[in-house]
């Protein structure tokens, strides 16, 4: 009896922990964007209370004065032109890794993690050469060129796993009622995994919105710049720190993604799931 | 394969499109139109940089004058390895992601230990839970930066509230630990911020493979009364071990490749005590302009991660647990 109540309390304690650790932080930020600017430079008083009335001038600082609108604009056609060719290429992908191909196709899920090894640090100089032949330095579109060599590997992974959780029955079902492979991966096994295409989207969108060295190489006009890269080049300007301003872009890039990854946690871990449970078959 | 017969039997219906349906049905045209396009674009936008990346680092290309067309050798690599910038960027580059490496994985063992269990208000616990990962990495910089701001620290402030910093206190007579400012408290802090922004992804890793462990076995081992550490680290542990492998291979190379983290919190200072490759990299190949020895710089790890990851994905799919 008294152990199990030892137990509930470790758990909350435990989980309370958790949550602070990944909170204060936020929490922090949070203050910060509705302090009065008097209030922020100040020795003495608890930082974490208002110590004079909260306000909400540097969000319209934000949104009024600087270019955050713009970067949020092109952060959003950024990631939105990325997802779109990340699911167009993976998905057709990741379905054939799973099921047309043989024995290597199986051996495919560590052939993909190969081409991480080859990271962003690693091509960022190359990769300028490339933009500036294609004409596309200084424009969010080299950023939707580049970023899906982030995407497309770790997607087609995820979705790998997806493809895999569905029993092979189903695809023989579908040949013998005279579906052809395609029409059968279209009528029946791409309905089913939309939920592991959804988490993948939301990956690569955020994937996509956070890459900072590739933003920070191809781009230096200020109208072409996306969130990751602007905002800190923006609202830091030599050694003034905006930090109302530029907690409040944090946290209204960060809050809208971070219910989007809430919703499709449980499919994330899902994905991962059978992707890891390829790996502990062998 | 034998499933080409079906789609056969329908090819008396003739047109184009209907050909073009045939076509798309048989598998070993799909397998290409489907893969094709995937393997095509990172071959010319991964393996071709790659190829150029190399070619660069054995040329003596400038921002200036960027055209391979000189071959110097290995002279980039033995100009990189003369600079005592380097080596320390090495050290710290390695000792920055084994460090965050240990304390992710015991956290992450943690958390999905107790995200298995489902409670009230979950849902909003994993969404408050995942805010770190969901941040674009500059703007995580960003928060940590005002977090261990040298003057306004509010960690700072709790400290000296507590007693442990400020005028005749154990860590002395300062108000401030200037977290940012000092080599190890610097290298510490680049730590603990890359452990705070990869957690979310660690523990998802982690309580994927929790969650593919047959329940018999807990049921078996609470049988047989096995208390909650034996379980964890007789049964747990052990069938987690390819999972963990993964675990440290994805978030590892995340760390490892990531410089916005310390351009924005210590550009490397105070001297080059912080500094780490990636950075490294872009200080010498784009800032200062010499294309060759950035690519030096970047590549140099290369060989390693690549023996490193063979190892550990061989030991991960070899697992005598699966």
């Amino acid at each position: 009896m008294n152990w199990q109540i030892l137990r509930r309390v470790g758990f909350f304690l435990g989980i309370g922990l958790l949550g602070l650790f990944a909170i204060i932080p936020v929490l922090w930020a949070l203050i910060t964007v509705f302090k009065a600017s008097t209030d922020l430079y100040v020795f003495g008083p608890n930082p974490f209370l208002f110590n004079d009335p909260p306000t909400l001038d540097h969000l319209v600082v934000l949104f009024k004065n600087t270019n955050f609108p713009v970067f949020l604009k092109n952060s959003a056609i950024v990631g939105v032109c990325v997802v779109a060719i990340t699911v167009l290429l993976s998905v057709p992908a990741a379905y054939a890794l799973a099921r047309l191909t043989g024995g290597w196709g199986e051996r495919s899920g560590m052939a993909i993690f190969l081409v991480y090894l080859i990271p962003p640090s690693l091509l960022f100089i190359p990769m300028y050469r490339i933009v500036v032949w294609l004409g596309l330095a200084n424009t969010i579109w080299s950023l939707v060129v580049v970023l899906p060599t982030i995407t497309i590997p770790f997607c087609t992974w995820l979705l790998l796993g997806f493809f895999r959780a569905i029993p092979r029955t189903q695809d023989e079902a579908a040949l013998l009622d005279g579906c052809g492979h395609f029409a059968g991966f279209r009528k029946v096994i791409l309905p089913q995994v939309w939920p592991g295409i959804g988490a993948c989207m939301v990956f690569a969108f955020s994937l996509s919105l956070g890459n900072y060295i590739y933003a920070a190489t191809f781009i230096t006009a200020s109208a072409q710049r996306t969130v990751t890269a602007g905002v800190p080049t923006e609202l830091i300007r030599g050694d003034v720190f905006y930090w109302s301003e530029l907690m409040a872009a944090t946290l209204v890039v960060a809050i809208p993604l971070a219910i989007a990854y809430g919703l499709f946690f449980n499919y994330l871990v899902g994905g991962f799931k059978s992707a890891e449970e390829a790996i502990m078959r062998r | 394969m034998n499933s080409a017969i079906a789609p056969a039997e329908r090819a008396q219906e003739g047109g184009l499109l209907a050909r073009l349906g045939r076509a798309l049905d048989r598998p070993q045209v799909l397998v290409w139109l489907m893969l094709g396009p995937a393997v095509l674009y990172i071959v010319a936008f991964v393996g071709f940089p790659f190829i150029l990346a190399i070619a660069l680092s054995l040329s003596d290309a400038t921002i200036g004058d960027p055209s391979i067309d000189r071959f110097v050798g290995l002279a980039n690599f033995a100009a990189v390895m003369r600079q005592d910038a380097f080596w320390v960027a090495l050290r710290n580059s390695l000792l920055i992601t084994a460090a965050s490496i240990g304390l992710l994985l015991i956290l992450a063992t943690a958390a999905s230990e107790l995200l298995v269990y489902s409670f009230r208000g979950k849902r909003l616990f994993q969404t408050l839970f995942i805010l770190p990962w969901a941040m674009p990495v500059s703007l995580t910089a960003i928060v940590w930066l005002w977090l261990l701001d040298s003057q306004f620290s509010p960690v700072d402030w709790v400290l000296v509230q507590l007693g442990i910093l400020g005028p005749g206190s154990p860590l002395g007579p300062h108000s401030h630990l200037y977290y940012l400012g000092r080599p190890w408290l610097g290298i510490g802090s680049l730590v603990v911020a890359d452990v705070w922004r990869m957690l979310p992804l660690a523990t998802i890793i982690v309580l994927a493979g929790r969650l593919s462990i047959p329940e018999e076995r807990f049921q078996q081992a609470r049988i047989d009364g096995a208390g909650f550490f034996r379980i964890l680290f007789r049964i747990t542990i052990p069938a987690l071990k390819p999972m963990l492998i993964v675990a440290i291979l994805f978030t590892s190379l995340l760390i490892v490749g990531e410089m916005g983290m310390v351009e924005i919190l210590t550009r490397g200072a105070p001297g080059h005590a912080t500094q780490v490759l990636p950075y490294w990299a872009y200080l010498k190949g784009i800032q200062s302009g010499s294309l060759g020895q950035g690519a030096a710089v970047a590549l140099f790890l290369f060989p390693f991660l690549l023996v490193a990851a063979v190892l550990a994905l061989r030991a991960a799919y070899r697992s005598p647990e699966a």
